[in-house]
């Protein structure tokens, strides 16, 4: 469903993908590791399609993200739900019109049909009762499921989640991790899930693929991870407990 | 950045037009400006009301204060400075508004959606630009020869009569025109200026909420420069 040959992709000087190639087949959820700074954001922006690489091909579905454009690049992303490391909910739009937003823009849905939708998807990430509250009013667990919301909305084949548990508390961590579990199985699409947080995703993820100096250091599945040997790997994942405060992190990038 | 100015402006003439937006930005660049506009425009006038007639009076012309204020105000001091106003009211807003979305992500969210963050972030603001400034400008026009009269009229003697009876025969629309000209310009300016830093906050600035306000900072001035520049050229090639 998603394969990634051999890319590559620097910011002036700063070589951030040496060759990196991944595969991701349909229906399957693959977990992406590695340090902060790493460059797991940037990949997912190219699997969507908002970066381009410098060398290297990016194919979702049998046709090539990286040379898509026009209306064949809105057709793919059309397909593409992605969930933002701090959401990324319009500012100046409450819950219900982000949720409603891409219906509204992109569909010719009627406005009845709209509101039932948006309302629905709303329910299903516990957000019933706060559809009326702007991003800035809600808790960071709050705009992690309204972007949820946001980006299932549309029924996507295909899910990228950007570090959905960073910044929250463990509990509510935890509720997320779930909610996207009980999507997938609802849903079935394909997902790739950025984390620092191992032991939470392990349970739900099919693979795991660890990014580090520019390549996929390490991919497997979560067991055999689990009993790796290799020191880098075994750096982050071998006690994760302890691993989560080491390699916290990635949020000071970004607001 | 030209390319990111023929892109807006090409986004600009190819419908649909975000209406919605466009209306949010006249408000914002327009209507909440006028009471800022309406300060400055009425001190402006009412310095060159003082400052004219000590002048003039020294040559015992002081009959010509009302061309003197008028035409000073509708060619120059007018636009430049209501576009200078402008930018720091609403062109700082818009680059620190248009940055927090490139920072958090918004802008990515809207691309990813496939809509076209152009017509949702920069068209509105520069059309809402493109109508206001004029408007504004005409504004500060108005309250500045309102102001040179109150002081050289009321206060220091020219009558009612010489100012604005000598004003009409001096001004001609041509110097309105070129006033008009300046401050569509200028209205094109801030919005290009201010939504590009805006932009692409981030890329020359670094990352998270300092790099916004380098950005706006750097809008701020760089489009206050450019407005002074190409003053200097419209005035010169209008010449
Ligand atoms: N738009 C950009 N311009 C320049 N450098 C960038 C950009 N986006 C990311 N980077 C750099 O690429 C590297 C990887 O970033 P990122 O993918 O955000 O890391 P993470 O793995 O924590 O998500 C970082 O060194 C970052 O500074
Ligand atoms: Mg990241």
């Amino acid at each position: 469903m998603i394969k990634i040959e051999n890319l590559y992709k620097s910011f002036d000087g700063n070589e951030v993908f040496r060759g990196i190639s991944l595969e991701i087949m349909k229906g399957e959820v693959l977990a992406l590791i590695g340090r902060s700074g790493c460059g797991k954001s940037v990949l997912l922006k190219h699997v969507a399609g908002l970066m381009k690489p410098e060398k290297g091909r990016v194919v979702v579905d049998g046709r090539e993200m990286d040379r898509a454009k026009g209306r064949s690049l809105t057709a793919l992303r059309d397909r593409l739900g992605f969930l933002f490391q701090g959401g990324a909910l319009f500012d100046s739009m409450n819950v219900f019109e982000n949720v409603a937003f891409p219906l509204k823009e992109k569909t010719k849905l009627s406005d009845k049909r709209i509101q039932t939708r948006v309302l629905e998807e709303l329910e299903n990430v516990g957000l019933s009762g706060s559809e009326y509250k702007y991003p800035s009013q809600i808790s960071g667990g709050m705009v992690k499921r309204a972007a949820l919301a946001r980006a299932l909305v549309g029924d996507p084949e295909i899910m990228l989640f950007d570090e959905p548990t960073t910044g929250l508390d463990p509990v509510t961590g935890h509720a997320i991790i779930e909610l996207i579990d009980s999507c997938h199985r609802r849903l079935h699409f394909t997902g790739i899930i950025v984390t620092h947080e191992i032991s939470k995703v392990f349970g739900i993820v099919d693979r795991v693929a660890m990014l580090h100096e520019g390549v996929v250091w390490a991919e497997g599945t979560p067991s055999e991870f689990s009993s790796s040997k290799d020191s880098v790997v075994r750096a982050f994942v071998g006690d994760s407990g302890s691993g989560e405060g080491r390699f916290k992190g990635g949020m000071h990038e970004k607001i | 950045m030209g390319l990111f100015l023929v892109k807006a402006v090409l986004f600009m003439v190819i419908p649909p037009l975000k209406f919605n937006r466009f209306l949010k930005q006249v408000r914002f660049i327009g209507l909440q400006s006028v009471v800022l506009i309406f300060l400055t425009g009425g001190f402006t006038g009412m310095v060159l009301g003082f400052q004219g007639f000590y002048s003039l009076s020294k040559f015992g012309s002081d009959a010509f204060l009302g061309p003197m204020v008028g035409l000073a105000l509708i060619k120059e001091l007018g636009p430049v400075l209501a576009a200078l106003m402008v930018t720091g009211r609403a062109g700082s807003a818009i680059t620190a508004e248009i940055g927090i979305m490139r920072m958090s992500e918004q802008i990515d969210a809207l691309e990813l959606m496939g809509l076209n963050p152009y017509r949702y972030l920069v068209v509105p603001n520069l059309l809402a630009a493109m109508i206001c400034l004029p408007l504004l400008t005409a504004i500060f026009d108005v309250v500045g020869i309102f102001g040179g009269y109150l002081i050289g009229g009321k206060l220091l003697g020219v009558g009612a009569g010489t100012y604005f009876g000598e004003m009409a025969n001096y001004v001609e629309m041509q110097d309105v025109m070129e006033g008009f000209y300046k401050s569509l310009s200028f209205g094109v300016i801030i919005v290009w200026v201010c939504c590009f830093k805006g932009y692409y906050a981030g890329i020359f600035t670094g990352f998270g909420s300092e790099g916004v306000s380098k950005a706006t900072t750097q809008a701020v001035v760089l489009s206050s420069v450019l407005i002074l520049v190409w003053d200097y050229f419209m005035t010169s090639i209008l010449f």
